[in-house]
C-alpha cells in the first residue's frame, strides 16, 4: 500500500523518487521526527525534537500545558503554516519518507493524508450529512452513491451511525458535545486519511461521551496510525501503545506507555506522572 | 421557653430599608437626563415623519377610488396650469390641459407653475435603478476587499494605515464623490452624466461601510471553521468560499440597508454624475444600442426634491410636489431595507449555529 508519496509531492518533478517501503514490517515507523526545532516569533517553542511514530499504533503526547505537545502535532499536517510568526528553526519532519517542509509539497494533499481532529468539537453549521460529505465535496466528487455510501461508512467508523441515520438532514450542530465530536471524526475519516492527529479530542467532554471516543480510538487503530494530545494521564494510559511526555518544549522521554507509566526512565517523567507537578 | 414575638420594627429603623443618599439621588437626576434625551430625539423624529406623512399623504392618497395618485405615481412632472373656466376652478397638468383646451376649443389662460403638474414616476425608476446598480458594484468591490483584508493580508502597519485610510474616506462629505465622480467618470473617463457614473460614485461613496462592516463579520466566524476545512483539505479560497462567506453574508446584508438608505438619499454625488432636472423619456425608452441604457442620466427623487424645493419659485402647488416625493422616497427606502432584512432572516435560517 503506498500511503503518502504517490501524490503528496507531484512525481514528475521528483529527481530521486522515494521508495516507499512496504508495510511488511508490522513496526514500521510512518512519521519521523529528526532535529526537529520550531519558533514563535524569537521564542523557540521546540528544541531538537526526534521521535518515530509507529504505524497503526496510538501514539499519545502528555506534559504540562505550554509544553510545545499541541505545537508538534499541528506541525505533523502544517497547520501551523497558518500562524504567520511561525516558523521552523531546523530539522525535518517526515511523512512516509517525504520532508513534509519540501517546497514541493501541496499542503492540500498533505492535510487529505493527514487529517486532524481539534480540541474544541467545530462541526460545520451544515446537515450531519454535508458535514462528512465536505471532504469530498471539495474535491469535486458529487455522485449521490459515491456520498451516500461515504456517509454511512465512516459515521458507523466513528461509532455514530445507530444514534443519527435517521436524522441525517438535521443540523451537525444538533447533536450533543460528544457526538459532535464523533461527527468531526467521521468527517476526517471521510477523507481517507492514513494519520489521524487528535488534539485532546475529548478535553471537553463527559466521562461517558469520553469512554465512547475512546473505544473509538481503539478500534481506528486498526486502520489508522492516531497520534493523540492529552492532559489526561489516565487516558493516554488506556489508549495509547506509545507515551511521549514533553516538558518546556523538549521531549523528555518516549517509550512503550506500559513503560512510562510502570517505570519512567526520567526522573521528570515520574514527576509528572505521579502528579507532583503540572 | 416562652416564645418570643419581635416587635415590627418601623420603617425608619429596620437596616434592609434603604435610606435616601446623595449617590441614589444623583442617580434619579442622570436616570432623568438619559430618559430625556431619549425622548427629545423621538419627538424630533415623530415630529419629521409625521409632518412628511400627513403632507405627502395628501399628495399621494386621495379620497375617491382608486385612493391612490395613480397620475402623481405613473407620470413625468409637467407644469400645471391652474385657470377659470366657465366659473368653474381647474388645475391640469400640461398634457390634460391641452387635451381640455382641444375638446371645449376655448383659448384659456391660465397661470402656469413649472414643475408642479404630472406626477415622480421617471424619479422613481431613477432611483431604483440607481440603488440597485450602486449596491451592486459596492457589495462585489466591498466584499472582495473584505476578503482580502481579513483573510489574507498580514497583520501589520501597511493593514493598519490601509484600515485608517478606509474609515476616514467614511467622513468625506458626499460632495466630494460628486466632484471626484465628475472629474474621474464623467470628463475622464467620457461616460457623460450617466447611470453608470452615478453608480461607481455611489459606490465609492458606500464602499467604506461596505467593507469595514464586512470585514467585521467575516471575523465574527470562529477560526475552528476555517480550521476545520483547511484540516480537511480545502485550499484557503474553498474554505472561505464554503466556511466563511455563506455565514458571514447575514452580517454583510445588514451593513447594506445602512449603504441602500444612504445611496438613495444622497443627492450631491449624482448632482453632477447621473441626475438631470427633468428628462422627458424613461431610461429604456428610445434606446439606439441595449447597452446604451448605462451611458444616459435619469431623475432621481432626491434630486428632484432638490429641484423643486430650491430651483423654482415656491408656492402652495410646488409644495405638495415636494412633500409627496419625500413621501414616496421614504417608503421606497423602508421598502428596499424590508426586502434585506426579510433575506437576511431568511440567510440566518438557513445557517443557525
Amino acid at each position: 500500500m503506498s500511503l503518502v508519496t504517490d501524490k503528496l509531492v507531484p512525481s514528475p518533478k521528483l529527481e530521486k523518487p522515494v521508495e516507499a517501503p512496504e508495510a511488511t514490517d508490522k513496526s514500521r515507523s510512518l512519521i519521523q521526527i529528526s532535529n526537529f526545532d520550531f519558533f514563535y516569533g524569537d521564542k523557540q517553542a521546540l528544541f531538537d525534537i526526534n521521535m518515530d511514530i509507529v504505524e497503526k499504533e496510538v501514539t499519545a503526547f502528555i506534559g504540562p500545558s505550554g509544553c510545545g505537545k499541541s505545537t508538534l502535532l499541528r506541525c505533523i499536517n502544517r497547520m501551523n503554516d497558518l500562524i504567520d510568526i511561525a516558523r521552523i528553526g531546523g530539522g525535518e519532519i517526515s511523512v512516509n519518507g517525504v520532508d513534509i517542509y519540501d517546497e514541493r509539497v501541496d499542503t492540500i494533499e498533505l492535510r487529505k493524508r493527514v487529517g486532524m481532529v481539534f480540541q474544541k468539537s467545530n462541526p460545520f453549521p451544515k446537515s450531519i450529512y454535508e458535514n462528512v460529505v465536505y471532504g469530498l465535496r471539495i474535491q469535486g466528487i458529487n455522485r449521490k452513491s459515491v456520498l451516500d455510501e461515504t456517509v454511512e461508512r465512516c459515521l458507523k467508523g466513528a461509532a455514530l451511525w445507530e444514534e443519527v441515520k435517521d436524522r441525517l438532514d438535521t443540523s451537525g450542530l444538533s447533536l450533543s458535545g460528544g457526538q459532535q465530536q464523533r461527527l468531526c471524526i467521521a468527517r476526517a475519516l471521510a477523507v481517507e486519511p492514513d494519520i489521524l492527529l487528535m488534539d485532546e479530542p475529548c478535553s471537553a467532554l463527559d466521562p461517558v461521551a469520553t469512554a465512547k471516543v475512546e473505544e473509538l480510538i481503539h478500534s481506528l487503530k486498526e486502520r489508522y496510525t492516531i497520534v493523540i494530545v492529552t492532559h489526561n494521564m489516565q487516558q493516554a494510559a488506556r489508549v495509547s501503545d506509545k507515551t511521549a511526555f514533553f516538558y518546556l518544549g523538549k521531549l523528555i522521554e518516549m517509550n512503550a506507555t506500559d513503560q512510562i507509566f510502570m517505570s519512567p526512565e526520567k526522573e521528570q517523567t515520574e514527576a509528572y506522572i505521579s502528579g507532583r507537578f503540572g | 421557653m416562652s416564645n418570643i414575638v419581635a416587635e415590627p420594627l418601623s420603617p425608619e429603623a429596620n437596616p434592609l430599608f434603604g435610606k435616601p443618599t446623595k449617590a441614589k439621588q444623583i442617580e434619579r437626576y442622570a436616570f432623568w437626563a438619559f430618559r430625556l434625551g431619549t425622548y427629545f430625539i423621538l419627538a424630533c423624529a415623530a415630529a419629521i415623519f409625521l409632518n412628511i406623512f400627513y403632507k405627502g399623504g395628501q399628495t399621494v392618497f386621495q379620497s375617491q377610488f382608486p385612493f391612490v395618485n395613480v397620475e402623481f405615481l405613473s407620470e413625468s412632472p409637467q407644469t400645471l396650469h391652474v385657470f377659470e373656466y366657465e366659473g368653474q376652478s381647474y388645475e391640469m397638468s400640461d398634457s390634460r390641459f391641452r387635451t381640455f383646451k382641444e375638446e371645449t376649443g376655448a383659448t384659456i389662460s391660465s397661470d402656469t407653475y413649472a414643475y408642479s403638474g404630472g406626477g415622480i414616476w421617471p424619479c422613481i425608476v431613477g432611483t431604483v435603478l440607481l440603488v440597485v446598480g450602486a449596491m451592486a458594484i459596492a457589495l462585489t468591490l466591498g466584499v472582495l476587499s473584505a476578503i482580502f483584508l481579513s483573510e489574507y493580508s498580514r497583520p501589520g502597519k501597511v493593514l493598519n494605515a490601509v484600515r485608517l485610510s478606509i474609515l476616514n474616506l467614511a467622513g468625506v462629505p458626499s460632495i466630494v464623490f460628486g466632484i471626484f465622480g465628475l472629474g474621474m467618470f464623467v470628463l475622464a473617463f467620457g461616460w457623460n452624466v450617466s447611470l453608470i457614473a452615478g453608480w461607481f460614485t455611489l459606490a465609492f461613496m458606500v464602499l467604506p461601510i461596505v467593507i469595514s462592516a464586512s470585514e467585521e463579520s467575516m471575523r465574527a466566524i470562529p477560526q475552528g471553521l476555517r480550521d476545520a476545512s483547511l484540516a480537511l483539505g480545502a485550499s484557503k479560497w474553498t474554505a472561505i468560499r464554503t466556511n466563511v462567506l455563506p455565514y458571514a453574508m447575514p452580517g454583510i446584508l445588514t451593513s447594506s440597508i445602512i449603504g441602500v438608505a444612504r445611496v438613495a438619499g444622497e443627492t450631491a454625488p449624482i448632482m453632477f454624475t447621473a441626475a438631470y432636472a427633468l428628462r422627458d423619456q424613461l431610461p429604456w425608452e428610445g434606446l439606439e444600442r441595449w447597452y446604451d441604457i448605462f451611458f444616459q442620466g435619469v431623475m432621481a427623487l432626491p434630486y428632484h426634491i432638490y429641484v423643486v424645493s430650491a430651483k423654482i419659485p415656491q408656492n402652495e402647488y410646488t409644495s405638495r410636489m415636494q412633500y409627496g416625493t419625500a413621501f414616496v422616497f421614504l417608503f421606497i427606502v423602508a421598502a428596499i431595507a424590508l426586502a434585506s432584512i426579510l433575506l437576511r432572516i431568511r440567510m440566518r435560517k438557513k445557517y443557525r449555529w
